[in-house]
Parts: structure tokens; C-alpha cells; sequence
């Protein structure tokens, strides 16, 4: 018997604001432009909503602040933070919610000034020291992703070209997305040859800091066709956690997505053949390796091989990152909610010189922390309904 | 073992700041499940027992994974970080000092030593003697 949340929403309204430098604007403004977004394209607006689901890394009271600045009167309120895969678990949440009732129309939304706001961008906030960990200044969250890079290295030889041609796919995937950041082309030497920032990551194997904002408007399935877009469904999502600290990451080269993809799998009901496209939240080139190996694309350590073939990449067999994903199209520090986006473009068919032919199926894969939870969902079309 | 109060005061953080400040690594072992535990708990994540008694860490350990921090000389120059575990079992994060960054190496042996890092006393590593 199928899941009762399989298929029981659907997202019918996405909306994305421009990519990049957005000076003097409050990161509440550029949340609210991607709600407006995002309830504009269902023909909706904030008095609609009644389920409001934000977070960021700097407002503890964000949910207030959020359903106060954009007039929303919810029933459902929720600033749950695990990292950057919050919003895909916002999705789970949001699903929840809708399902039983709990609320109609569900909002989620994301706004930072990372990039010109600095501190107050929402980056980094009160976010609390981390008692056995920040004294040491790990630079974090690069110097743990750098040391889970080098022991994939040590354990199975993954070489330096290898994360870095995960770089370069998604360079050549942002070169067909308008809307992409970085969308010059480079090679697996200019990822190497540039400024090392935490050995083995250089700084192209980092992603970006950028001001941007995204949304998207939920609702349940039986009232999904009466919205101007075609709906995009949530067929499965499972998430799971390993740790907070790097340190207690049991094994670095095995992230928590071996245990949530298979929850979302389950719950969709179908297998990881019928995968159409990929969007993964690529903090650093190691999470795409780890997380194709965790999905079981291919055996544990042959990931650097896999990506290295091309399989990623435009014309791969294996589409991943198609809008560019965190390295080269946006990553205003939180950038879960952009694998969703991604995937409702793709599966809608909007996805403009870069769209995968015939896409019915599309898997997001979030990630927080350090790579400290993972948030694995499954969207389908009408026809997978 | 059997008498220790892991929710009185003082707590098991600050017990393991007061040793760290007399040059002592403890760690906690749980008379539950015989697991050793590092962060300081106060209830053992492996079996959830309160019976948690302290044991003095022998120090020595095994590189798990290392990394450089980038740095501008001006701004204190390159460091290393890196996951050592101990042969207890728990891993920590820290630094191997003393050593050239770059060249500290996972699978390396290393010992512990309590020093400073911005006038806090840590537990930071050197690479143990060959043999």
C-alpha cells in the first residue's frame, strides 16, 4: 500500500529572485520579493497562506518576523534549522501538515544578503560556539567537508581531478542557465591551480557566497490542478542525521543519505532507475561524490570515477546540478530550497537551455551541518501520479 | 563508578575543564556498556546509562583525517587541523603542532599534550616518536 503522503501535495507556485549582488536590501525584502514570487505564479497572494515555513542562520525568531513582515495569519509556524537541507525538510514538514489539515496553502521561503550583507546577510549568526570544536578554528564548515575529502581520498584513491571535474560539470551546466552566476567555463586545471583554502579544496571547489532568495507555495493534491502551472507532486522524502560535530561523524566517507534516501525511495515507491535529474546541495565537489555513492549510482569509492566519465555533466547519463547548483548558479548560505526549485523548472519543463527532455522524475538531495543531515525528496509529474 | 552523578554539580564539562586545566586528558568511560566517550556527556550516547566514571586518556591516538587552514602569514599563517582517534576509541578534533601543516599524514601515530589556543587550555597533538 502507498505511502498516505505520497503524493498527497504538490508544489504550484515557485519563485526566485535574481542571483548575485543585491546591495542595500534587508534580507527580509529579498525573501518576501521570492514569496511574492512564488505566490504570484499560483495566483495567490500572502493572505492565502496559512502555513509559513523560514529559517536562516541569524534570526532566531525568524518565523515571526517573517509571517509579521508579510502579513500572514498561520495556522502553522515553523523556523526549524538543521543546516541548509532545512527547506527540503521544510517539505516534509509542509507535507505534513497540508495532509492532515493542519493548514491549506504552505509557504517556504528563503532570503539572504550573504554576500553584501556580511554578517547581517545572515551567514553567520548567534549561532553558539561549539565547545570541543571552535577553539580549535577548523573553518568550518570547509576544514570538516576538507577533511571528509581526504579520507575518501586515502581510503579509495579518489584523485585531485576527479573532485574536481565535479566543478567543472557544474560550470558547464551554469554556462545554459541564464540565470547562473559563474557561467564561464573552466577546466580541471583552473579548479586545481586555484587558491588553496582548506588542502584538498581549492576555492573553485568551494561554493559560492551570494544575496538570492527562493520560494515555493504548496498545497494538497486535490486542489493542485486548479493552479495556472502544472503541479510538481512530493512522491517520497526521508531525512536522517549523523552528527553535529565533525568529530563524531562515525565514518567521513559515508554520509546520512544512505539512511534517508531509501526512506524517500520507499515512500515514492520507485527505484533510483527512474531518476530523471539530480539537484544536490554541493556545498564542496566531495558531496556530490559522496552523495552518488550513497544513493548507490555506483559502489562506495567509485564516485570520483563516476564523475570524472562525465556522467554528470551535460549529456551524462546521470544529470546532476542543472541549473549549476552551489558552485557556479547561487548559494546565498543556505541553499536547500534551490534544489527544489531546480526540480519543479525541470519537471515543469521551464527549464530554459538546459531543460532534461521528457523529465518525469526528479530527486533533491539536501544537506546541513556538516554534512550532518541529509534530506533526500522525490517529485514527479502529473504522470507519476 | 557506580556513585557518579552525572546531573550534579559539578557537571561532566566542567570536570573535564578543571582536569584540562591541571594537564590532564580525561575521558569518560560508561559502567553501562564499557564505552569510551568523548565529548563529556551526561547520559552515554552508546547504551544511555548515567554511569559514567572517568579514565585518563593514554594519549596516544591515529590520524583519522587532516587538512591545512589557509592563512596569510600576516594573519598567523597555515595550520593544521585534523580527526585524531584515540586508541580508547572516541575521536577528537584538534591540531598536530610542531610539525609542517602539510605533512602530517592520516594513519600518522600521534600524542597528546594539553597546551593553549587563544589563552584556552586544549588538547592539541605532536606526531609520536617512530617505534
Amino acid at each position: 500500500m502507498a505511502h498516505m503522503l505520497r503524493g498527497a501535495t504538490a508544489i504550484v507556485g515557485l519563485g526566485l529572485t535574481e542571483f548575485g549582488t543585491l546591495p542595500e536590501r534587508s534580507h527580509l525584502e529579498v525573501m518576501a520579493e521570492a514569496a511574492h514570487g512564488a505566490l504570484s505564479d499560483a495566483g495567490l497572494t500572502a493572505k492565502d497562506v496559512d502555513g509559513l515555513f523560514v529559517s536562516n542562520f541569524a534570526s532566531p525568531f525568524l518565523a515571526l518576523q517573517a509571517a509579521e513582515y508579510l502579513g500572514i495569519d498561520p495556522t502553522v509556524l515553523d523556523s526549524t534549522n538543521i543546516g541548509g537541507s532545512t527547506f527540503v525538510s521544510h517539505v516534509q514538514a509542509a507535507a505534513m501538515a497540508l495532509a492532515t489539515g493542519l493548514c491549506n496553502v504552505a509557504l517556504i521561503a528563503y532570503g539572504s544578503t550573504s554576500r553584501s550583507g556580511g554578517r547581517a546577510g545572515q551567514t553567520r549568526g548567534p549561532l553558539g560556539r561549539v565547545p570541543y570544536e571552535d577553539v580549535y578554528s577548523p573553518r568550518n564548515p570547509i576544514g570538516s567537508y576538507a577533511m571528509a575529502a581526504a579520507r575518501h581520498m586515502h581510503e579509495f584513491g579518489t584523485t585531485r581531478e576527479q573532485l574536481a571535474s565535479v566543478a567543472t560539470s557544474a560550470r558547464a551546466w551554469a554556462a545554459k542557465n541564464p540565470r547562473a552566476e559563474m557561467r564561464e567555463p573552466i577546466t580541471v586545471e583552473d579548479v586545481a591551480n586555484a587558491r588553496m583554502i582548506c588542502d584538498p579544496f581549492t576555492v573553485l571547489d568551494c561554493c559560492l557566497v551570494s544575496d538570492g532568495g527562493a520560494a515555493v507555495v504548496m498545497v494538497r493534491s486535490e486542489r493542485a490542478k486548479d493552479f495556472p502551472k502544472p503541479p510538481v507532486y512530493l512522491l517520497g522524502i526521508g531525512m536522517a542525521m549523523t552528527h553535529d560535530q565533525i568529530a563524531q561523524m562515525p565514518d567521513l566517507t559515508v554520509t546520512a543519505v544512505a539512511k534517508a534516501a531509501p526512506r524517500a525511495f520507499g515512500m515514492a515507491g520507485i527505484s533510483r532507475d527512474d531518476i530523471d535529474v539530480m539537484e544536490f546541495y554541493d556545498a564542496f565537489t566531495i558531496n556530490t561524490i559522496l552523495f552518488l555513492e550513497d544513493l548507490g549510482f555506483c559502489a562506495k569509492g567509485e564516485g570520483g570515477a563516476l564523475v570524472e566519465s562525465g556522467a554528470i555533466a551535460p549529456g551524462g547519463h546521470l544529470p546532476v546540478n542543472t541549473n549549476g547548483g552551489g558552485l557556479s548558479c547561487v548559494h546565498p548560505g543556505m541553499y536547500g530550497l534551490f534544489t527544489v526549485a531546480e526540480a519543479v523548472e525541470q519537471l515543469r519543463g521551464e527549464a530554459e537551455g538546459r531543460q532534461i527532455e521528457g523529465a518525469e522524475v526528479a530527486l533533491c538531495n539536501g544537506n546541513g551541518g556538516k554534512l550532518s543531515s541529509q534530506v533526500t525528496a522525490i517529485f514527479g509529474t502529473g504522470a507519476t501520479i | 563508578m557506580s556513585d557518579n552523578r552525572t546531573f550534579d554539580s559539578p557537571g561532566p564539562d566542567a570536570i573535564y575543564r578543571a582536569a584540562l586545566e591541571n594537564g590532564a586528558v580525561q575521558i569518560q568511560q560508561c559502567g553501562g556498556c564499557g564505552a569510551h566517550i568523548f565529548y563529556p556527556r551526561a547520559i552515554c550516547p552508546a547504551c544511555g546509562s548515567t554511569d559514567l566514571g572517568w579514565v585518563t586518556a593514554s594519549g596516544k591516538g591515529t590520524v583519522y583525517s587532516t587538512t591545512v587552514v589557509r592563512q596569510r602569514p600576516e594573519r598567523g599563517g597555515d595550520y593544521n587541523i585534523c580527526l585524531v582517534d584515540l586508541e580508547e576509541g572516541p575521536r577528537l578534533i584538534s591540531r598536530v603542532v610542531d610539525t609542517p601543516p602539510d605533512e602530517v599524514r592520516i594513519g600518522q601515530p600521534v600524542e597528546a599534550f594539553v597546551g593553549e589556543l587563544d589563552e584556552e587550555k586544549v588538547v592539541l597533538f605532536r606526531l609520536a616518536e617512530a617505534g
